[in-house]
C-alpha cells in the first residue's frame, strides 16, 4: 500500500490523501499545472511535502534510506533520457544499481517482459520511441520493485505501442506489482486504469473507479470542458464538444 | 578485470621500459656510463610522475564528463587546477618556491579551491550551480594568476611564473613523486567510488536519485577526487591541458560507455598518453625541450576542434 496523507506542496498540492493499491494501476490524470507530476513526485520520495507523509506499506516513505526507497519504488520519469550511448542492455542494468548486485537474471526477465530480448546489443541511439520507451521501463523492471510510478509513459507513442507499454504494465500489476501513472489521455485512462485520480488545481477531486471517477460531470467540472462518453465500458472513446 | 584495462596496462607496461630508456641520450644499458644513476635518479622518476599525472588527468576527466553527462567536460571546469597554479604563481612571486615549497603551496590552492567550490555548491543546488561555481572560481584564479604576473618583482620572477604555468616534467625528483603518486592513487580511489552514482546520472537527475543516488555524497567524492588528482598534478608539474578532455573520448569506444567502467581505464590511457607525450618532448631535436603542456595542447586543440565538427554533424 501506498498511502499519499494530507500531503501540502506549497503552490502545488493542497491537502491531497490518496491510498493506492498494489497490484492495481492507478491513473493520475487532471488539466495542465493541477499537480499530477508533483504528487507523482511526492509518491516517489523524490520531493518532500512541506506537510503530510507518504507511507509505503507499514513504513513512511521519509524514514527509508534512499537505497531501500530506490528498490522498492521504481521511477519513470517524463524525459527519457539517456546521457551516453548505452547497449539495450546496459540500460537496463542501471536498475540493478540500488541493489548493487548487477544481477543479470532480473535484467533478462525485464528485457524479455518488454520484448526486447533480441535487441539487447542495439544502441540506445538506433532504438525508434517505442523501442526507447520499453527500453526505459525494463530498466525499471529490472530493479523489481513493488511500485512503478510513470510520469505520462505514453505521451511520445503511437497508439500500437500505448496499447503494448499499456500490456507491460498490466503484465506487472498481475504480478503484484502497484502501477501509478501520470496521463493526460482520459480515454486510456477509462480503458486501462483500475482506479482514478483525478486532480484539480492541487487538490483531490475523485477518487475511484474510472467509470465514476472520469464521469462526464467530473470532466465538465475539472477540465471545463462539455464531453461524452462511447462506446461501452473497457471500450470507452471520449467525444469533445 | 575488464578487457580495457588489460590492454592499457600491458601497453603501459611495455612503454614505461622504453621510456626510461628514451631521452636526447638514448641508453644502452650494457654500455653508457652510469645507465643505472641516470634511469634511477632522473628517468624513472620522471616517467613515474607522468603516469601519476597522466592517471588523475585522465580519471578526473571521465568522472567530470560523466558528472556534467557531457563529452566536452574537462577538469579544468571546477576551478582546482587553475586554483593549484595560483598556489603555485604566488611561490615563485614571493621567492618561496625551494624545496618543497612550490608543491605545498599548489596543494594549498587546490585545498582553497575546493573549499571554496564545497562552500558555494556543496550543501545544496543543482549540477549547473556547480558548474558555474567552479567556472567562477577557474575565472577568479586565472585573474589573480595574472595579475601575479603584471606585478611580477623583477623579469626573473614572471619568466619564471610564465615557463612553469607551461607545464613540465624537467628535472623533477623522488620527492615530487613521493607528493604526487599518493595523492593521485587515493584521488583516483575516490573517483572510483562515485562511479555507480554517475552510472544512476546517465538517467537525468530525476532519475537518478530515484534510483538511491545522494547527489550531496556524489559533489563531495568529485570535490575531493577531482582536488586530490588534479590539485597533486598542478603542484608537481605545472598546467597540463586537454588529457582530460581527449582520454575519456579515445577510451568510451572500448566500453560499454557506462561512467564507472570508463574511470580505469582513462586513468590508464591517460597514464600512457603523459608518458608517450614527455618521451617525445625528450625526443624532438629542438634547441630547448618543448613544454610538455604546449605539445599536448598542441594535440589537443586539433583534436577537440576534430570533435565539435563531429558534434556538429551529429546534430546536423
Amino acid at each position: 500500500m501506498l498511502w499519499a496523507r494530507d500531503i501540502c506542496l506549497s503552490g502545488r498540492l493542497d491537502d491531497v490523501t490518496a491510498k493506492l493499491e498494489p497490484g492495481k494501476i492507478t491513473a493520475i490524470c487532471g488539466p495542465n499545472g493541477a499537480g499530477k507530476s508533483s504528487l507523482l513526485a511526492v509518491l516517489a520520495g523524490l520531493l518532500s511535502p512541506d506537510s503530510g507523509e507518504v507511507q509505503l506499506d507499514d513504513c513512511l516513505l521519509a524514514s527509508l534510506p534512499a537505497k531501500q526507497r530506490a528498490r522498492r519504488i521504481g521511477y519513470l520519469p517524463q524525459v527519457g533520457e539517456v546521457a551516453w550511448n548505452l547497449s539495450v542492455e546496459a540500460l537496463a542494468g542501471l536498475g540493478r544499481l540500488p541493489h548493487g548486485d548487477g544481477a543479470s537474471d532480473p535484467v533478462e526477465r525485464a528485457l524479455a517482459a518488454v520484448d526486447l530480448a533480441n535487441m539487447r546489443h542495439r544502441p540506445a541511439s538506433t532504438l525508434s520511441g517505442g523501442e526507447r520507451a520499453r527500453a526505459l521501463l525494463a530498466r525499471v523492471l529490472a530493479g523489481e520493485p513493488q511500485w512503478i510510478l510513470a510520469d505520462e509513459p505514453l505521451a511520445a507513442l503511437d497508439i500500437a505501442q500505448q496499447l503494448a507499454m499499456l500490456r507491460h504494465l498490466r503484465k506487472a500489476a498481475d504480478q503484484g506489482a502497484g502501477v501509478v501513472l501520470v496521463l493526460h489521455d482520459l480515454s486510456l485512462a477509462m480503458n486501462h486504469a483500475d482506479e482514478v485520480v483525478v486532480l484539480s488545481e492541487g487538490r483531490l477531486h475523485e477518487k475511484g473507479p474510472p467509470e465514476a471517477a472520469l464521469s462526464r460531470s467530473v470532466i465538465e467540472e475539472v477540465w471545463q470542458c462539455p464531453a461524452r462518453w462511447l462506446g461501452e465500458p473497457g471500450a470507452r472513446a471520449l467525444q469533445l464538444g | 578485470m575488464t578487457r580495457p584495462v588489460l590492454l592499457l596496462a600491458g601497453l603501459l607496461a611495455l612503454a614505461l621500459p622504453l621510456s626510461l630508456l628514451a631521452g636526447r641520450v638514448w641508453i644502452d644499458p650494457a654500455t653508457t656510463p652510469n645507465a643505472a644513476l641516470i634511469v634511477m635518479e632522473l628517468r624513472l622518476p620522471r616517467a613515474l610522475l607522468a603516469i601519476a599525472i597522466g592517471a588523475g588527468l585522465g580519471a578526473a576527466g571521465a568522472a567530470m564528463q560523466g558528472y556534467l553527462r557531457n563529452p566536452l567536460a574537462d577538469p579544468g571546469l571546477f576551478g582546482i587546477a587553475p586554483g593549484a597554479a595560483l598556489g603555485a604563481v604566488m611561490s615563485l612571486w614571493l621567492g618561496l618556491a625551494g624545496g618543497l615549497l612550490l608543491p605545498v603551496f599548489a596543494l594549498v590552492g587546490a585545498g582553497g579551491a575546493m573549499a571554496l567550490l564545497a562552500l558555494i555548491a556543496g550543501r545544496g543546488g543543482g549540477i549547473a550551480l556547480f558548474t558555474l561555481a567552479g567556472m567562477m572560481i577557474a575565472s577568479l584564479a586565472g585573474a589573480l594568476t595574472s595579475l601575479a604576473i603584471s606585478l611580477a618583482p623583477n623579469a626573473f620572477a614572471m619568466s619564471e611564473i610564465v615557463s612553469w604555468l607551461m607545464g613540465a616534467l624537467t628535472d623533477r625528483s623522488w620527492a615530487d613523486v613521493r607528493i604526487a603518486a599518493p595523492l593521485t592513487l587515493a584521488g583516483i580511489g575516490v573517483l572510483w567510488l562515485a562511479g555507480r552514482s554517475l552510472d544512476a546520472l546517465t538517467l537525468g537527475e530525476e532519475a537518478a536519485r530515484s534510483l538511491g543516488m545522494d547527489p550531496l555524497r556524489l559533489r563531495w567524492l568529485l570535490i575531493v577526487g577531482t582536488g586530490l588528482t588534479v590539485g597533486s598534478g598542478v603542484a608537481v608539474a605545472g598546467i597540463i591541458g586537454f588529457v582530460g578532455l581527449i582520454v575519456p573520448h579515445l577510451v568510451r569506444p572500448l566500453t560499454d560507455g557506462r561512467p564507472s567502467r570508463l574511470i580505469l581505464p582513462s586513468a590508464l590511457a591517460g597514464a600512457l598518453l603523459v608518458l608517450v607525450a614527455d618521451v617525445v618532448c625528450r625526443i624532438l631535436p629542438l634547441v630547448t625541450e618543448l613544454r610538455l603542456g604546449i605539445a599536448l595542447s598542441l594535440v589537443g586543440a586539433p583534436f577537440f576542434l576534430w570533435l565539435l565538427l563531429k558534434m556538429r554533424r551529429e546534430l546536423a
